[in-house]
């Protein structure tokens, strides 16, 4: 595949309002190799939560970027990320998805290493030469580790930029967001392992897809909340709440909406007015409703996402271009009292995962996307283009999805500088009325 | 008497789940609401972690006797797009065993393997059902209704859509 033909598989067109994404990026094999080398392997990505390795000896296991990896805590408490295969010969190490070690031994030949991945003992070391280079032959650190704020990323790019600078703009939000009902995080037992028999990419549109929440989820909107005795007229009618969506750069993309009405917003009002009240000691009134009273469904390029409403972390990989498999989590306040602990995961549960009244129509409305793309040389192009020529599109316009398209689109082409993510036309508009229908997504702060 | 929370037996409950399976098989689910006492819960724990509480565990399902109405009423809605069309599933229920009975309450186990079809695809869910059962006013019901599945991920799965 060449440049052109990668070039041409994005149509955007800032000054007239067009926005095309030719469906063959869905079902491509040879897209999904280049996105591997040119998007993945060049991107921090998200592995892991220091709580889930809150212990000197504790370690997780799990596939990050298509590779098998061990995250533990040493013997002074710092955080390591190996890769979990063995330097001798290659078997899986740590064969526990988690668990507490001093050593962490391969069953294969019986090669050990310490928690710092040095190779502590090798049975019949005599055998060897003197050419045999144990400190060469630890476990093999990942390129890049590092955390923001408890969450653990690791890169296969050892020259990529600092995490806080790949984060850019959306640390600010990532703030917001982990500050959305305590800043004292910790990953809850129990967590959500699946997958859609669908394009990855159709998963970062969705997760941060203002449109489709009514008409797709509104068994949930509609019935459930209102079988809970829940008012519905914040998510549904005239008096909707609209909020907005944001290009943050990098890739990175947010949409935020006043808080509406949830589950928990009716079973632990109370708690969360405290939670509120402290937040305000702590940081003042200002911040605390920019906290406190969003909600927020961020996107970090290329594949993670955080949504405060359910203080989730959610995670997917693609194996072949129509299946991804999917890892989410809640990452919920510590040291909270057991009943609002129930109260988060009532209200987590309700929408999200495999067996909630939101996620399946979701994996079953990408699936179907997915088995519509077996058209597509004949029904070509997906219109992406929702809230173009807006001044401030709302979180049910697109410009979010455009931000990820953008930087994927750059990086596929091997465009590693920055990339401008946003509607601005790189040469002005020539259209006089440049806020037509649907740009009501600007909301007081 | 039948009357009598002691006179659980194996095969009054294999029955009663024999019948419960195909209620759910036939989506006979306003019929089914029926089998859950007021304080019924249905649970399904995560994958890794199929032994957990679900007051300190995220659930797959933490359903209680309300929310339990509120997914029939949806499955039957029209609106859940995942189940509509529906799927088809076909349930076999073995190995009832009956565990203990305490102040009228039965604890039963049973293995299950459901069968799932939908656009072509068949997938498996095989596990384990932990219940307890009480008298009610014609028979058994649910207090609570716990489907542990062996699976380690939803995968190929990726939902679930139906009542397990």
């Amino acid at each position: 595949m060449d440049m052109t033909e990668i070039s041409d598989l994005i149509v955007d067109d800032r000054a007239r309002g067009i926005f095309r994404v030719n469906r063959r990026v869905f079902t491509d094999p040879e897209i999904l190799e280049l996105e591997r080398r040119e998007v993945f392997d060049r991107s921090w990505l998200y592995a892991g939560h220091e709580s889930e390795i809150a212990n000197p000896g504790d370690y997780v296991t799990r596939k990050v970027g298509g590779r098998p990896l061990i995250l533990v805590r040493d013997g002074s408490g710092r955080t390591r990320a190996f890769l979990n295969t063995c330097p001798h010969r290659g078997n899986i190490v740590c064969r526990e998805p988690a668990g507490s070690t001093r050593l962490l031994r391969c069953f294969y030949h019986a090669w050990a290493f310490d928690l710092t991945g040095r190779l502590a003992a090798v049975p019949g070391d005599e055998s060897y030469t003197p050419a045999f280079d144990r400190e060469a032959l630890g476990l093999k650190p990942v390129p890049r580790f590092e955390s923001y704020r408890g969450m653990m990323f690791v890169s296969y790019d050892p020259a990529i930029e600092s995490l806080a600078s790949y984060l850019g703009n959306a640390r600010e939000y990532l703030d917001l967001v982990l500050e959305f009902g305590g800043a004292d995080l910790e990953i809850a037992r129990g967590s959500q392992a699946y997958c859609m028999k669908a394009n990855w990419k159709l998963l970062v549109e969705n997760s941060m897809d203002g449109y489709h929440a009514i008409p797709t989820h509104q068994r949930f909107f509609n019935q459930y909340l209102a079988d809970i005795g829940m008012d519905t007229s914040s998510w549904a009618g005239p008096n909707r709440i609209q909020g907005i969506g944001l290009a943050l750069g990098g890739g990175h993309a947010v949409i935020e909406n006043r808080a509406r009405a949830l589950p928990i917003t009716g079973t632990a009002k109370g708690e969360l007015d405290r939670i509120r009240e402290r937040l305000v000691e702590r940081v003042g009134p200002e911040r605390a409703h920019r906290i406190a009273d969003f909600s927020r469904n961020l996107f970090i390029f290329p594949n993670l996402i955080l949504i405060s409403s359910w203080h989730t972390i959610r995670t997917f990989y693609p194996l072949t271009p129509d299946y991804m498999e999917i890892d989410a989590w809640a990452n919920l306040p510590r040291g909270e009292s057991s009943e609002l602990r129930q109260r988060r995961f009532e209200n987590f549960i309700s929408f999200l995962g495999p067996a909630g009244f939101g996620t399946p129509d979701d994996v079953y409305a990408l699936e179907g996307c997915q088995r519509g793309f077996a058209a597509w040389r004949e029904v070509s192009w997906s219109d992406i283009s929702r809230g173009m020529g807006c001044l401030q599109p709302s979180s049910q316009d697109e410009l979010q999805m455009r931000a990820f398209w953008r930087r994927w689109h750059a990086l596929m082409q091997e465009l590693h500088g920055p990339t401008d993510c946003s509607d601005r036309p790189t040469k002005p508009p020539n259209r006089a009325n440049h806020d037509g229908r649907g740009c009501s997504g600007v909301h007081g702060q | 008497m039948a009357e009598d929370a002691a006179a659980f037996t194996v095969s009054e409950i294999e029955r009663f789940l024999i019948d419960e399976a195909a209620l759910l098989d036939e989506w006979r689910l306003a019929e089914w609401l029926e089998l859950m006492a007021p304080d019924a819960r249905y649970l399904v724990p995560p994958l890794d972690a199929p032994d957990a509480d679900h007051q300190d565990t995220l659930f797959l399902i933490a359903d209680d006797r309300r929310t339990l109405a509120s997914r029939v009423r949806q499955l039957l809605s029209g609106n859940t797009w995942a189940e509509n069309p529906r799927s088809r599933t076909r349930r076999l229920i073995t190995n009832v065993r009956l565990l203990a009975v305490e102040n009228g309450e039965a604890r039963i186990t049973a293995n299950f393997a459901v069968w799932r079809f939908q656009h072509e695809q068949a997938d498996v869910y095989i596990g384990r059902y932990v219940h307890k059962l009480v008298r009610g006013p014609s028979g058994p019901l649910f207090r609570e209704r716990r489907a542990v599945l062996d699976l380690e991920t939803l995968r190929p799965h990726g939902k679930l859509s139906f009542i397990l």
